[in-house]
């Protein structure tokens, strides 16, 4: 895991951008050594976090000629095979790394080597002597990585910083990015919140030659047309999958130094703690968060996985204050808003994982987009069989089966449930069936705009571009398939494996490998029936299956939880907003920035300040808002005035 | 201020954070509007109890109560009629 950065010069006499100033900010990613290859038209740079073959790893790394070159932030985990296969075909290797496989494999297989990789990676590869530069993804999207053309060059690099450091032109705000956010969470596709500055998509290579940019997809999340198999017996069908998830813990347990693990309390990260010690009879170091508020704490869970399997586990206790006190630091990281807060202790749990001496855990992350874990899955269920009957008194009483670990769930009261849940019942055939209740939540921090800039972000369009994106197939998939694509393109790929995944565990030098999002996982329940994940209102079927014997009986009983943190609440104390609060939502910066309208602001802050803002959308307002503002300020006013306040990270 | 005009002010500036009274009309649903869910109903209720020193049993957190600013006033009057009534 590393942070790597680069360009490729387009045109005759064009410099390279100062690419120790690109890779200088990203040391936070790799601060283990800093290398650089200049061989024109391409340059590349990395900073390194020494995980595998730590003497003679170093990048960027060659083949035997040097003609082709690499740079690689993440894990490649099934090197060991493809080096044994490459030497059988006549490859000689200088070092134990796992990059080294990569420039090996392009020479041996041409473009489609990646899709022989299992890993989470970004790939940068100079072809020398074609004068060709290809950019790589993983196919889920766990490692990161951006481009953008700036003064006669195509510049790349694992966080945008890199970019916006050298070329500020590009950081002006996208507002379809912005847009997007303030809708489903987190950007989609090739949007970032900067104008300038792509992401490359998951799944997807750039290949840049002869001056001409091809964007190539060699992988997406698919679903098949009707209700998928059902022809398997679910105890096989559980067999094949602990077969698989215990060879892809296998995999993901490759390193030359210690690998920890987190434990929520949950089934998923408690089925990965049990596969690594039960399968491979390995002593697991754990870590977890732990809050004062019940509705947030699962310490209860966490122990009682910690005393089944014998982990060696320590907690980090997250206080309100501990919230935000990060949260500046968080955004420089996430280089986007967020609407929630959740992100900012995984950022206090990584620093954590750092200072007890582990640079890699394995997380439970994913396993609920791929086997059908959220409720928000369980809603469209119930919502799609009441449409059926929709003067039915008792189908929408199942609605009070939904989020049962919310303290003011929208469910509570029956009545307002059934008004609430049954509005756009009869639209069965919109593609985002499921997700409409959810994305009209979010949209409530349109109330915050000013009415110029709520114009401009045009919210009502953002439904129809990412219709616009889908695969043809979508409309054959089963309703729960499609929930789950829409799922991952959103949330999954735009907040959950960046802002909640992949920046906050880096922000510490930390590398987070996700299992149960190993492709050939993804594959296998991919091509499954709904059923075998949803079963009546029994979420995550298979997988608890699968688990069994593995986990503790109360853990694969327990009905999902998701990880949530204290939103409003962590930015005051005795009723007073936190000075570095009360100066951004002053009105004086409100009129400054010219995103938020003073009066509005002043209403949700006296809402918040008083206890009073229960809901979710007032709570994703405020931190879309506080975020908007922190990310205005880090990389649109070109300060850091508000960066590293109180005890923030190191 | 009329009663009306109290609770459409509160409902303006409580959920949707503004003044602009154009919004909603005083017949139309919140609910369909989008204004009032089941937390957004408890928030509501908060308010009812404390400005008008009324007390809302569990049965009456009802749409056909609260879902727009006309069935609201005149559950907060019918409220008031029947505290005045059973006063000693």
């Amino acid at each position: 895991m590393c942070g790597l950065a680069g360009a490729l010069v387009l045109g005759e006499g064009v410099p390279f951008p100062d690419l120790t100033v690109m890779i200088g900010t990203l040391l936070h990613r790799g601060p283990d050594g800093t290398r650089y290859l200049r061989s024109a038209p391409c340059a590349m740079a990395h900073a390194r976090l020494s995980i595998v073959d730590l003497e003679t790893g170093g990048q960027p790394m060659a083949n035997e000629d040097e003609t082709i070159w690499t740079v690689l932030n993440g894990e490649i985990f099934n090197f060991v095979e493809l080096r044994a296969e490459l030497v059988a075909r006549g490859h000689r290797f200088r070092s134990r790394s796992d990059t080294e496989v990569i420039v090996h494999a392009y020479e041996e297989y041409g473009d489609s080597f990646v899709e022989r990789l299992n890993g989470q990676f970004a790939i940068a590869l100079w072809d020398d002597r074609r004068k060709r530069l290809l950019l790589a993804r993983d196919r889920a999207g766990i490692r990161p990585l951006f481009y953008a053309r700036s003064a006669g060059c195509l510049l790349f690099a694992s966080e945008m910083k890199a970019i916006l450091a050298v070329a500020p032109e590009t950081s002006a705000l996208d507002e379809r990015g912005l847009a997007q956010i303030f809708t489903f969470w987190g950007p989609v596709g090739e949007r970032t919140v900067f104008n300038g500055v792509r992401s490359l998509p998951p799944g997807h290579l750039l290949l840049a030659e002869e001056g001409v940019q091809r964007l190539v997809q060699y992988w997406d999340w698919t679903f098949p047309e009707g209700s998928g198999r059902t022809d398997l017996p679910v105890a096989d069908a559980a067999e094949e999958l602990r077969a698989l998830l215990s060879d892809a813990v296998r995999l993901q347990l490759r390193s030359d130094v210690p690998v920890g693990a987190y434990v929520s309390g949950g089934l998923d990260s408690a089925g990965i703690a049990g596969l690594v010690t039960k399968t491979s009879g390995r002593e697991l170091r754990t870590f977890s968060i732990t809050f004062d508020d019940s509705e947030f704490d699962e310490s209860e869970y966490q122990q009682l996985v910690v005393r089944h399997l014998g982990l060696q586990h320590t907690a980090v206790h997250c206080r309100y204050r501990d919230i935000a006190d990060i949260f500046p630091d968080l955004i420089w990281h996430t280089e986007a808003p967020v609407l929630r807060t959740a992100p900012a202790p995984l950022m206090l749990l990584s620093r954590h994982v750092r200072d007890s001496g582990y640079k890699v855990v394995l997380t439970g992350d994913g396993a609920d987009e791929v086997f059908g874990g959220y409720d928000l899955f369980k809603e469209g269920k119930i919502r799609r069989f009441w449409a059926r009957q929709p003067h039915s008194r008792r189908r929408p009483l199942l609605l009070s089966r939904l989020y049962p670990y919310l303290a003011r769930s929208p469910v509570a009261n029956r009545h307002f449930a059934r008004a609430f849940f049954g509005q756009r019942l009869g639209e069965l055939d919109n593609p985002f069936y499921a997700h409409l209740t959810r994305w009209a939540a979010v949209r409530g921090v349109a109330r915050l705009l000013t009415p110029e800039f709520r114009a401009s972000l045009d919210l009502s369009n953002v439904e129809r571009e990412l219709a616009a994106t889908l695969p043809a197939t979508f409309e054959r998939y089963a309703p729960l398939a499609r929930d789950q694509y829409i799922e991952v393109k959103t949330l999954l790929q735009g907040y959950l494996l960046s802002s909640q995944g992949d920046r906050v565990s880096m922000a510490h030098s930390v590398e987070a490998r996700v299992p149960y999002l190993d492709h050939r996982v993804i594959e296998l329940a991919g091509a499954l029936s709904g059923r075998y994940k949803l079963r009546g209102l029994q979420e995550k079927v298979l997988l608890r299956k699968a688990l069994a014997g593995l986990v503790p009986e109360r853990i694969i009983a327990r009905t999902k939880q998701p990880y949530r943190a204290p939103d409003s609440r962590s930015f005051f104390e005795a009723g007073k907003p936190l000075p570095y609060v009360a100066e951004l939502v002053s009105a004086s910066n409100l009129r400054r920035t010219g995103y938020f309208d003073p009066g509005a602001v002043g209403h949700l802050v006296e809402k918040c300040r008083t206890g009073r803002a229960l809901g979710a959308a007032d709570n994703m307002a405020f931190v879309g808002m506080i975020s908007t503002l922190l990310l205005h300020e880090h990389f649109l006013a070109g300060g850091s005035r508000f960066r590293s306040r109180g005890r923030a990270c190191h | 201020m009329s009663l009306r005009a109290e609770l459409k002010e509160f409902i303006l500036r409580n959920f949707l954070l503004t003044r602009d009274g154009s919004v909603f009309g005083d017949s139309d649903s919140l609910t369909e509007r989008g204004i009032l869910d089941s937390t957004g109903a408890l928030e509501l209720v908060l308010h009812l109890e404390e400005r008008y020193g009324i007390k809302v049993d569990d049965e009456e957190l009802h749409p056909d109560n609260l879902d727009s600013i006309e069935k609201m006033a005149a559950f907060v009057e019918r409220k008031r009629r029947l505290a005045r009534q059973s006063a000693p």
